[in-house]
């Protein structure tokens, strides 16, 4: 079995990038290279989101400020830490597919459908149970409904190969619509004009660390983090999920299951985001209205890249991401922006991440940074190749 | 189910259908030649909101719903060309890069619209219509069927002309290469990243084109995220209909019922919560996946940069 692992890891380590032989360089210019690369592209879309604030006629310099003064400043550190518990939970169920070459794209519904049974349920079992029993049962019921909402688009994949991208979007939206219907419906509490679900008592919420407005959903997120980077990266399990990200075939022929890999994946991927919907609702908001959607998972994508994967480096992205949207909210308010800004913001950064990487892989392999086809693309933009060939 | 037989609610359905399948129809197209071509475009959402939101700027200020069409095309190219340049000459990942044009599309469009409009959204008038002679006088259907704007007409031949395309010239043959095999289309002397390239930005142009009739023709106006997943629905219709663009116009017109069914209730007796009707044309789409698992047929080098000398 040993074996077969060390072999499998001696794929995946040559597999990646293919053709790319490189001379290994140092530790420590690995490092830095690795550093440089991650925080370069956030860097350039910060400048480049600046630039289109100037077009806006904003005051860039003034915004970021203004970013700062209320996503770090005067307490607003402890709304940046209450915001990373749900995100760093989405983050790691996020981590868990794409490390196995998958994409579960299908994070709204599945995080919006755990958020509604929790505000749905929670009040009533919080009120008759022990609280630690209710928070079990509540963040149980969570998970196995994110995971549950992914198990069709799991199984056409595993059996059919049938495109996850689309069936994971097309449950995520049925979801969403689904958890609506539990909001207007059965869970709605008729004392109130908006639909929304009954509100959980505050005594009954998450404690907060002892001085702050931190709950302890931040604590369990961090620790999740390192149990799930235990798990990816020290156990066979974690490998599996690797072999078959880096190659399928490999996976296949090293004799993994590559059918209960792909179901097992995507269990834990919906999983994780169901419990951040739960850490999220029994934290810090109560109860869930209807037509709610935080959209976390289109903002946490970028950051996932950035840390590689890695269970560990996505702490410090999303502490600047939470930073970034709890102060964002704020300066764009000042700024007269609708919010939505902070999109092109993660947006650039998505772009400039894909960019780098492609400059930093043409550096190691001591080519020019222009492939032939860009190079050709410049000099005759719109010549008829055919007759030129 | 009497109500449902009622002249209002079949010409409200029908009617409906069609204004909410012609976004779908174009974007649909466009995707089903950059899919042929070997290059999944999950970005249309973005393009379909650039273009949405150019079309109905142009057509708001111009005055004129043509030049409107033609904005609402320039956005959806300015945002294939972002997707040509790195995803097709740079080889970057396809969904990697179209996750981020579809997150700056909603971005910026949201922000301009508040930055312009300062929180109001002006309307347009209705569009002109051309009705058939003769065939727009058949009772019931004829007159919701039959006068349309010129577009629709348009647009149906243009359908035509990628079937004809697609199945009879080279540029066909050479799309379809590009994305079966396109060492072998690298052999026999065309450049691969070419083809692709012109696919990409026809799918941003079709993209474009879909998103200024949603705003121009279907909502007389521009909300930010009017789309709602139109982008990825007509990814899917592509999927299912294999590329084959006739199909393409039927699927989009099925999904186009799907999509206006919840208007045309309100017309009937019948009350059935919103929410289930919004998730109507999804959960079709899932029956149809579930269904036709097998019968969608994607390219074998879909999502592959193409590397000339790699593996």
């Amino acid at each position: 079995v040993v074996a077969v692992a060390l072999e499998a890891e001696a794929t995946v380590d040559a597999s990646p990038e293919p053709g790319a032989r490189v001379a290994e360089p140092t530790r420590m210019a690995r490092w830095w290279r690795t550093i440089v690369r991650s925080l370069a592209p956030v860097i350039l879309a910060l400048v480049a989101g600046g630039l289109l604030l100037l077009a806006l006629g904003q005051n860039p310099v003034s915004f970021y400020v203004a970013v700062w003064q209320g996503g770090v400043e005067s307490g607003g550190w402890q709304n940046s830490a209450v915001l990373m518990a749900p995100l760093l939970l989405i983050a790691l169920g996020l981590i868990v597919v794409f490390r196995a070459g998958i994409w579960n794209l299908g994070y709204d519904g599945q995080y919006l459908l755990g958020a509604a049974l929790v505000a749905g349920f929670g009040p009533s079992i919080l009120a008759t149970w022990p609280t630690p029993l209710a928070y079990a049962v509540l963040f149980l019921v969570a998970g196995c409904a994110g995971a549950l909402w992914t198990l069709i688009p799991a199984v056409l994949k595993a059996w059919y190969e049938v495109n996850e991208i689309i069936t994971t979007l097309m449950m995520s939206f049925i979801g969403v619509g689904v958890a609506n219907i539990l909001v207007k419906g059965p869970f709605q509490d008729h004392s109130v004009n908006i639909p929304q679900t009954r509100t959980i008592p505050f005594s009954k919420l998450l404690p907060n660390l002892s001085g702050t407005r931190v709950h302890v959903g931040v604590l369990l997120a961090l620790g999740a983090v390192v149990v799930v980077h235990y798990m990816l990266t020290r156990t066979s399990y974690g490998l599996r999920l690797q072999v078959l990200g880096a190659n399928p075939r490999t996976a296949r022929h090293v004799g993994i299951n590559v059918r209960r890999v792909i179901v097992s994946s995507f269990l834990w991927s919906g999983f994780l985001i169901g419990v951040a919907a739960a850490v999220d609702v029994l934290g810090l908001w109560a109860y869930v209205r209807a037509n709610w959607n935080p959209g976390y998972g289109d903002t946490v994508i970028p950051f996932v890249f950035l840390a590689r994967l890695n269970p560990l480096a996505v702490v410090p992205f999303i502490a600047f991401y939470a930073v970034l949207s709890t102060g964002g909210d704020l300066a764009a308010q000042q700024a007269n922006l609708p919010t939505d800004f902070l999109l092109v913001l993660v947006a650039l950064i998505l772009l400039f991440m894909t960019v780098i990487e492609y400059l930093g892989r043409r550096r190691d392999l001591g080519q020019s940074y222009l492939t032939p086809g860009l190079k050709e693309a410049l000099r005759r933009p719109l010549v008829r190749r055919r007759s030129a060939q | 189910v009497n109500g449902l037989l009622t002249q209002s609610f079949l010409t409200a359905l029908v009617a409906g259908g069609i204004v909410a399948a012609v976004p779908l129809m174009f974007t649909a197209l466009g995707e089903s030649v950059s899919e042929r071509a070997g290059v999944l475009n999950i970005g249309l959402e973005g393009m379909m909101l650039l273009g949405a939101y150019l079309g109905f700027l142009g057509a708001y200020e111009l005055h004129s719903e043509w030049l409107g069409f033609l904005a609402g095309v320039a956005g959806g190219l300015s945002g294939a060309i972002v997707m040509a340049l790195l995803s097709v000459s740079m080889g970057l990942d396809q969904i990697v890069v179209g996750i981020a044009i579809t997150l700056a599309g909603e971005g910026i469009t949201s922000v301009l619209q508040q930055a312009q409009f300062k929180g109001k959204f002006p309307g347009l008038g209705n569009p002109a219509t051309v009705a058939i002679p003769g065939l727009s006088r058949i009772p019931v259907l004829g007159h919701s069927l039959f006068d349309q704007p010129l577009l629709v007409y348009l647009g149906i031949g243009l359908l035509a002309l990628v079937a004809w395309v697609f199945r009879t010239t080279s540029w066909g043959l050479n799309l379809r290469a590009a994305g079966e095999k396109p060492e072998a289309l690298d052999a026999a002397g065309i450049s691969v990243l070419a083809v692709r390239t012109y696919a990409v930005l026809t799918t941003g142009a079709l993209a474009g084109l879909g998103g200024a009739y949603l705003a121009i023709v279907g909502a007389n106006t521009f909300t930010p995220f009017m789309t709602q997943g139109q982008g990825f629905i007509a990814i899917v219709i592509a999927m299912l209909a294999r590329g084959k663009p006739l199909w393409v116009g039927v699927s989009s017109f099925v999904f186009g019922i799907c999509l206006s069914i919840g208007t045309a209730l309100q017309l009937t007796s019948i009350n059935i919560s919103s929410d289930v009707i919004s998730m109507l044309p999804y959960i079709a789409i899932m029956a149809a996946l579930i269904l036709f698992a097998r019968g969608s047929y994607l390219p074998p080098a879909l999502c592959l940069p193409y590397v000339r000398g790699g593996k």
